[in-house]
Formats: structure tokens, C-alpha cells, sequence
């Protein structure tokens, strides 16, 4: 029977760059920054890693294939380092990478870092790659973009649930403004300016219906994380954080071929049912103290709440208006500003989830601590509603 | 007795009314023309227009029966690789078939209707589709411009279930250089409009009457119907009635309806003689282009068969006006209009992933698991039921013919289209299969959660510096 990972792993030293458009640095840049955070945090040495992994998802437009890029950015001493990509979870799997290593012990320390360096494209969103999805697709697929897919949500969940457009907006809107208002406290954040519901609901449309606001900032940045074993954690600092479930979930295809609902994302329900059980977490809403989840766009936070069982399915509107997810709310949802005001870069967003989480569990998060919290969840979701990959961490002291 | 055993037609659902061209053109001295013409949607073209027709005259017939296609137009959007099999793949006819390219003259559509009686005379195929279709493009501020309309034509003939047999010919070929576009050249050249109108069509029309008239000993007043084309409508009605014929016994043009169609006009004023005949009607024929192709049809009982095809009425009552002409010349790419530096990024084609996934990507074919049933679409080898599972148990399975719902949508002002916003959503066909597919001829507004939709074979995009159109297959609200 295996035994999950929860309490095996500590995470003792994170980083994270301020996200934004960071014309005048290179990916290179970013990563030193990341790292120095890191080590500094963790008080440990360079020579003390054990092995490094390293996420980045859009290479072609950005550090190149590989995990060359990071080792030699870092100068890391030819120790073993590994790439992953696993799409917008790709911060969380270099993340998942290091615990798992860690925990298999074969390592007793292990780097984690993501990294994107988005701005270089030309133009705004994410990168235009028509074969993204593979050679064969490209013939297939619709012209589509991520607002666009994630749009098709709302569109449906609106409908469903019996939402006339005008409400639909006014609920996501409302989720944007939290994020804002969050990420105007953080000074790391890429969009540090409060929006008003009003504000949201009358900008532009980029892809119906969602608006400006919806969307969240394509940011350069990067974050890293520093792991060890969790009996050795305190031999570094008074208050690592402990690991509780690392959890992902890949589509198969049947959400996107055989099924039509369209108002739920199934691998972020099946990645957080497994999380849970994997942490001994048993009634989410009331256990989970805060979570930073995957608001790619403010839909896909309404719905993920839904998800991750911290809303009953079809009621988050519910929660969303009375506060619940609020920085002073019950189950604060994205204290940092989230990918909606922090930004997004897409490899180092899971470990800027994870940096807030660790700091708050910590009492270091400044104006935005919330009190006393006790589990932090963090959802990194890659591709699209119908087929993707959702990973669910739960940390706590 | 070989004949037409079914009709189809297509025309685009955009109109431009010729005020809309020469409103915008009218400084550079261009004429006004009566009428409105059809109008080519972005992603369309002469082929995606053949296809539509083809499966208008298809209907339910099996395609399996189809032993070879023929496919006429001025303007294949290839020099070098075929229209006609690029048609039948999209038809996802039988591989064992003959295919071929009429083309250089407007007369091709009843050029390539000549030759398919000739084979099937010879008894080389059963069943042979002929299909006509142009999208000609005259320069900004030119008479062709107003003139030429986009549609398309097909007709499948063989001698079982003759809807109207084929009874005779008689054709002349002329070197008459009126209308003329050179290799590389993107706009028709023409000579002067007035010895076109005089030498041209008012002479080697009633020529090729007369001809056919005294090949089978018939006089004009045999025929229930006569069909011919003329761009100027007073030449139009004086040919007729210098060969003898009642204003009623003409067939009404669709110049001011959709266009001068190219290859396809003959052949579609054809389906809309059809549409209104009777059997024991003689029907008369004549095309136009570097000389004439003139037949003559006589309709059999079995015309009441093919009464439910949208054909030429239904695709002519059934449209939307575009009232722009900036767009207008951006959907014909004479204007040039900026996508952004996302626009540009174009992907390689790959030829080889093509021809593996051909039936895939131009057929609409999936796969329909023989284990659950379950039809699946791009087709899998590992069935997507969850319950069943199966592995390598799958049929091909066509989804072009199916209905589908809409599930969910969008409009996507990212997305970069010569369109914008970039329409999509969620298909899922009736009987089981679902995915996500651009949606055209529409607009956002007109979408709603669950309406019924259908599928159309259009350029889903153009990679100019390649020299490659890529085709796929889009969803459309159902055709009114």
C-alpha cells in the first residue's frame, strides 16, 4: 500500500522575483534572483543540493529546451537536474519532482525552480504556437486561444445553473476585484491596482465573456523552492513547512471526446479528492485555511471553488457574494492577488503559489496574513477545461 | 438513358449589394451594376463551395456509388495538385475512383457534364458527379468586380433514376480572348466590354442554338425552358427573342441574384430549371467562355424525387448582407489588413501527417468504437469510453453528415482572423462525438447554448510563404 507523501518532505527555503514585464531581464536574470532568494532563505550552500529540477513550459520562445538553461544560469556543479513541463502545472511538477526525490531518499536536499520569460513575444497573451497541442491537432483544433477555452465555461456554466449573462459577469467580476484588491498589497505582484466590479464588467472583451479583467497578467518571473527530508528540516530553520499531499491529475480524453458538461474542470475534482485523502483532510471548506488556486481567468476560479469541494457544485455564487473567499473571509482564496494581479508566468506560477502559502503559514505575508492558518492548498492547472493536467499540494506546519 | 440523377447547388450566404461596391469605388469611375452578387465568406473558396454543392446534390444517396468526380473552375487554388480529389476526399468518396480537373474556361462546368455522359455512355463508370464552382475576383474599382459572384453547382449522372436525360449536344470553341488572367496574375484581364457584349455572347449563343436546333431537328418552341447566359440583361432578353422564344420560356438569371459565377453559372441556372419543372420538360442549355457548350435535358418523372435540396432557391432566399465594403475586400483579400504580429506566426504544414490523417482532416472522419458504439472524433485507437475501453476495435466513422448541438461558445478577440472575433465552441453530434470547432457564417450574437448546427468544408487557414491552404471543417447554425 503506498503511503502518499504527507509529512515526508519540508520545504525550507523559497523565492520568488517580482512578476511583471520585465523588459530589461532576461530569463538568466530571473532564475539568479529566484535562487538567491532561495538559498538565503534556506541559509544553506550551493554545494548542498542534491539534485535540482527545473520548470518552464514555453522554451521555444524563451530559455531553450532542457534543464541546461538552469544549471547554467546557476553554475549548479554538475549535479543531476531535470526539466519538466507539464503546461500551466509545470511550476508544481518541478516542485512535485524535488519532494518526490527527497522523499524516495535519494537526495536530502533538492532545488525546485520555474521560470517563463513571456514578454518577448511581440504581442500580448501567450505565445502563438500552432502545433502546441501537437502536429495532428493543428489541423483539427478550432483557432483558439486560452481566454477563448476557459470563456466556453463560463458560457456553459452561466447557462446551466440559469445565470443571465449580466449576472454571470457580475460573479466573475466580483473575483477579479478580490485578486485585485490582494495584489495591490503585494509588492511583488505584476498588477497592483484595485479594480471595481463596475470597472471589470465594462472593459473590453477578449473573448466572450470574459473581459480585460478576467484575464490574468502574462508576467515574466520566477520562483524556487529549496526541499529536504522532514526529520532533517529543523536542523535549518524553526518553522519549515510540511508537505501534506502532492496530487495531479491528467485527463483522459473523455472530458473533451465522450463527456459534454463544460461547467466543471474533472481532473482539478479528482486531483483534490486525492489530495485530500492523501493529507486526512475530510471536510475541505472547514479545513482548508486558505488556497491559492489556478485563476487563469476568473472563471476558472468560480469554478474551481467548486472543485475543490469548498463550494457546493453550482453554488459558488453564493460564497463569492457573501465574502467567503475574501482576505477577512472564511477561506481566503488567493491572499497574494493570485495569477490575476501577481501574474503568470506559466512554469513559476505553481511555486508562486506555494511562496505564499509558506510565507503565510510562516506569519510572514505582511498586510496580507491571514490568522493562524493551519492548511494551505495551492491548484496549478495546465491546458484547458475540457483536457488538462490539475495538480492540488496541500502544505501545513 | 444517361441523364442528371440528382442536382445541387451552393451559394454563399453573403450577399454585397453592387450600390455597397460602387459606393466605395465610384472615384475611381467604376459603373453601377443592378443587383446584389454572392460573396465567398473568409474561408471560403472554390473548392470548400464544391463541396457544399456536392453534398447538396448527394443528399442521403450512398457516396460509395460514386465512380468518379469532376470538378470545374477558373479558379483552383492550386497550379499543381488537384481540385477534384481534394473535393472527393472532402465527399470522403471511394479512392477507387477517376477524378479530374476541368478548367481555363467558363464553359468547363458543361465541358466536365459532357464528359461525364460520354464515360458513362462508354460504360467506363456508373455514377459520375460533376461539380462546378468559381470565385473569380475582378480588380478594386473594375466592372468585374461588381459582375463576378461566387456559387457553385453539381449535378450526378448515371442512367438509373434519371431525373432528366441527357438527350443531346452541340458545342463550339472559339479562341475569343474576352476575359483572360495569365499564370501568377491574382485579377481578370478583359477587352473591351462592348465587343464582348456584341461578338461574344449575342453571337456564339444563338450559334450554338441553332446549331444544336437543326443537329436534332427541334425548334426553340420544343423547349419547356432555355438557359443561357448574358451579363447585360437587355442582350439577355433580345437573344431569346431573336431565336423565337416567349419571355416565359427563358430562364431567369441569377446575375443580379448572385453573380456571373464563372464555370458554375450555366450549371446552377440548370439546377433552377430543374427545381421548377415538370416531367416531359425539354430544358435547353447554353454556357459561355471561349465559345459554347450547348445541351439539351428532358425531365423524367422521377424529378419529384429530388425536390428536397436547397438548391438554388433555397441557398438564394437563405442570405445575409454584408454591408461593408472594407469588408467585403478583406474577405476577398484585396485588402490588405494587419492580424498582428500573432497573425504571423503560421505553423508548418506537415504533408506527411496530412496524407496519414486525410480522412480525418478533409473527410471528418472519426473513429466508432465496434465494441460500445461509441463514435469518437479526432478517431482514437484506445475507445474514450470509459466503461469499455477498447483497443484497436474502431470503424471509421463519418461525422461531416452529421447534426450536431452546440454545447458552449465563444467569441475570441485574441484569436487573429480576418474576422474577428474567432468564433468557436463545443459540437456534439447527434448519435455521440464531440469536439471543438470554429464556427462561421454567424454571428455571436446569434449563438445560443444547445442550438442545433451543421458542418461545412472551409479554409480553415492560408500559409501564403508555404504555398499551402489548409481545409478543415467547421460548424455553421443549420442553414435557414
Amino acid at each position: 500500500m503506498a503511503e502518499g507523501i504527507k509529512d515526508r518532505v519540508a520545504i525550507i527555503g523559497m523565492g520568488c522575483t517580482k512578476f511583471g514585464e520585465r523588459w530589461d531581464d532576461g530569463a538568466d536574470d530571473l532564475i539568479v534572483e529566484a535562487f538567491m532568494e532561495a538559498m538565503e532563505d534556506a541559509g544553506i550552500e550551493k554545494k548542498d543540493i542534491g539534485a535540482a529540477w527545473t520548470g518552464t513550459c514555453y522554451e521555444e520562445t524563451s530559455v531553450g529546451k532542457s534543464s541546461i538553461p538552469l544549471s547554467v544560469a546557476l553554475k549548479l556543479p554538475f549535479i543531476p537536474s531535470t526539466r519538466v513541463e507539464n503546461w500551466c502545472a509545470t511550476g508544481s511538477e518541478a516542485l512535485r519532482g524535488a519532494c518526490y526525490a527527497v522523499a524516495a531518499g535519494a537526495y536530502d536536499i533538492c532545488l525546485a525552480l520555474g521560470v517563463e520569460k513571456l514578454k518577448d513575444t511581440g504581442y500580448g497573451g501567450l505565445p502563438q504556437n500552432e502545433v502546441q497541442w501537437g502536429t495532428v491537432r493543428r489541423f483539427v483544433d478550432a483557432n483558439q486561444t486560452a481566454p477563448g477555452m476557459f470563456a466556453m465555461l463560463a458560457t456553459r456554466y452561466f447557462s446551466r445553473y440559469g445565470i443571465n449573462p449580466d449576472e454571470g459577469k457580475r460573479m466573475i467580476a466580483m473575483v477579479s476585484a478580490k485578486s485585485h484588491r490582494n495584489g495591490a498589497l503585494n509588492p511583488k505582484a505584476h498588477l497592483r491596482r484595485e479594480v471595481t466590479v463596475e470597472q471589470i464588467i465594462n472593459a473590453p472583451i477578449v473573448a466572450w465573456p470574459l473581459g480585460l479583467f478576467d484575464c490574468c497578467g502574462v508576467s515574466d518571473g520566477a520562483a524556487a523552492a529549496i526541499v529536504t527530508r522532514a526529520d532533517m528540516a529543523k536542523q535549518f530553520r524553526p518553522d519549515p513547512v510540511y508537505v501534506k499531499a502532492l496530487q495531479i491529475s491528467a485527463s483522459s480524453g473523455e472530458e473533451m471526446l465522450y463527456d459534454d458538461d463544460w461547467t466543471h474542470v474533472e481532473s482539478s475534482t479528482r486531483a483534490g479528492r486525492s489530495a485530500y485523502q492523501e493529507a486526512g483532510i475530510t471536510n475541505p471548506r472547514q479545513q482548508i485555511s486558505m488556497a491559492e488556486v489556478h485563476d487563469c481567468f476568473s472563471i476558472t476560479e468560480a469554478v474551481t471553488m467548486e472543485d475543490l469541494q469548498f463550494s457546493p457544485r453550482g453554488k459558488v455564487k453564493e460564497d463569492i457574494e457573501s465574502g467567503f473567499f475574501e482576505l477577512t473571509g472564511e477561506l481566503p482564496v488567493q491572499p497574494d492577488g493570485g495569477l490575476k494581479s501577481f501574474g503568470h508566468p506559466i512554469g513559476a506560477s505553481g511555486l508562486r503559489m506555494m511562496y505564499e502559502m509558506y510565507k503565510q503559514l510562516q506569519g510572514k505575508a505582511g498586510p496580507r496574513q491571514i490568522k493562524d492558518p493551519q492548511f494551505g492548498l495551492t491548484h496549478n492547472l495546465g491546458g484547458v477545461p475540457s483536457i488538462n493536467i490539475a495538480s492540488v499540494m496541500i502544505v501545513g506546519l | 438513358m444517361v441523364g442528371i440523377t440528382s442536382y445541387g447547388a451552393y451559394i454563399p450566404l453573403l450577399r454585397i449589394s453592387r450600390k455597397t461596391i460602387s459606393g466605395a469605388t465610384g472615384w475611381l469611375g467604376s459603373i453601377g451594376l443592378p443587383g446584389e452578387k454572392a460573396v465567398a465568406n473568409y474561408d471560403e473558396d472554390s473548392l470548400t463551395m464544391a463541396v457544399a454543392a456536392s453534398i447538396d446534390c448527394l443528399g442521403k444517396l450512398d457516396r460509395e456509388k460514386v465512380d468518379e468526380l469532376y470538378f470545374a473552375t477558373t479558379t483552383s487554388p492550386y497550379r499543381e495538385r488537384q481540385g477534384a480529389v481534394i473535393v472527393a476526399t472532402a465527399l470522403d468518396l471511394r479512392p477507387d475512383i477517376r477524378t479530374a480537373d476541368f478548367s481555363n474556361s467558363i464553359k468547363a462546368g458543361t465541358t466536365a457534364l459532357l464528359s461525364a455522359s460520354d464515360t458513362l455512355k462508354a460504360g467506363s463508370a456508373e455514377s459520375v458527379l460533376v461539380c462546378a464552382s468559381d470565385c473569380r475576383q475582378g480588380k478594386a474599382g473594375g466592372a468585374q468586380e461588381q459582375s463576378c459572384g461566387d456559387g457553385a453547382a453539381a449535378l450526378l449522372l448515371g442512367d438509373d433514376g434519371v431525373i432528366a436525360t441527357l438527350e443531346g449536344s452541340y458545342s463550339l470553341s472559339y479562341d475569343f480572348v474576352d476575359y483572360w488572367r495569365m499564370e501568377g496574375d491574382r485579377f481578370n484581364r478583359s477587352w473591351e466590354d462592348r465587343w464582348i457584349r456584341d461578338t461574344g455572347y449575342s453571337k456564339f449563343i444563338p450559334e450554338a442554338i441553332s446549331g444544336l436546333l437543326s443537329k436534332y431537328n427541334l425548334t426553340i418552341k420544343d423547349f419547356a425552358k432555355v438557359v443561357y447566359p448574358s451579363l447585360y440583361p437587355r442582350e439577355h432578353a433580345s437573344i431569346g427573342k431573336k431565336l423565337g422564344a416567349e419571355p416565359e420560356q427563358i430562364q431567369d438569371q441569377i446575375f443580379a441574384t448572385a453573380g456571373d459565377t464563372g464555370t458554375a453559372y450555366s450549371l446552377m441556372m440548370v439546377v433552377a430549371a430543374l427545381e421548377d419543372s415538370k416531367p416531359g420538360d425539354k430544358i435547353l442549355v447554353v454556357s459561355y467562355g471561349n465559345g459554347c457548350d450547348a445541351l439539351f435535358l428532358e425531365v423524367t418523372g422521377e424529378v419529384e424525387k429530388a425536390r428536397d435540396r436547397r438548391g438554388i432557391k433555397g441557398h438564394l432566399s437563405s442570405k445575409k448582407e454584408l454591408d461593408s465594403y472594407e469588408r467585403y475586400a478583406t474577405f476577398r483579400d484585396v485588402l490588405a489588413v494587419d492580424t498582428g504580429r500573432r497573425g504571423e506566426e503560421i505553423g508548418v504544414t506537415q504533408l506527411s501527417t496530412l496524407w496519414r490523417e486525410r480522412r480525418m482532416v478533409l473527410g471528418l472522419c472519426g473513429s466508432k468504437c465496434r465494441r460500445c458504439g461509441t463514435p469518437q472524433i479526432p478517431r482514437q485507437i484506445v475507445c474514450v469510453n470509459p466503461s469499455c475501453g477498447a483497443v484497436g476495435e474502431m470503424d471509421v466513422y463519418r461525422f461531416s453528415d452529421k447534426k450536431g448541438r452546440l454545447i458552449t461558445y465563444t467569441g475570441d478577440a485574441l484569436a487573429p482572423s480576418p474576422n474577428p472575433p474567432a468564433i468557436y465552441g463545443v459540437v456534439a453530434f447527434e448519435g455521440g462525438g464531440r469536439y471543438n470547432f470554429d464556427i462561421t457564417d454567424c454571428e455571436l450574437d446569434s449563438l445560443s447554448v444547445d442550438m442545433p448546427i451543421e458542418m461545412s468544408f472551409r479554409r480553415k487557414y492560408r500559409d501564403e510563404s508555404r504555398g499551402i491552404h489548409g481545409y478543415f471543417w467547421k460548424a455553421t447554425p443549420e442553414r435557414a
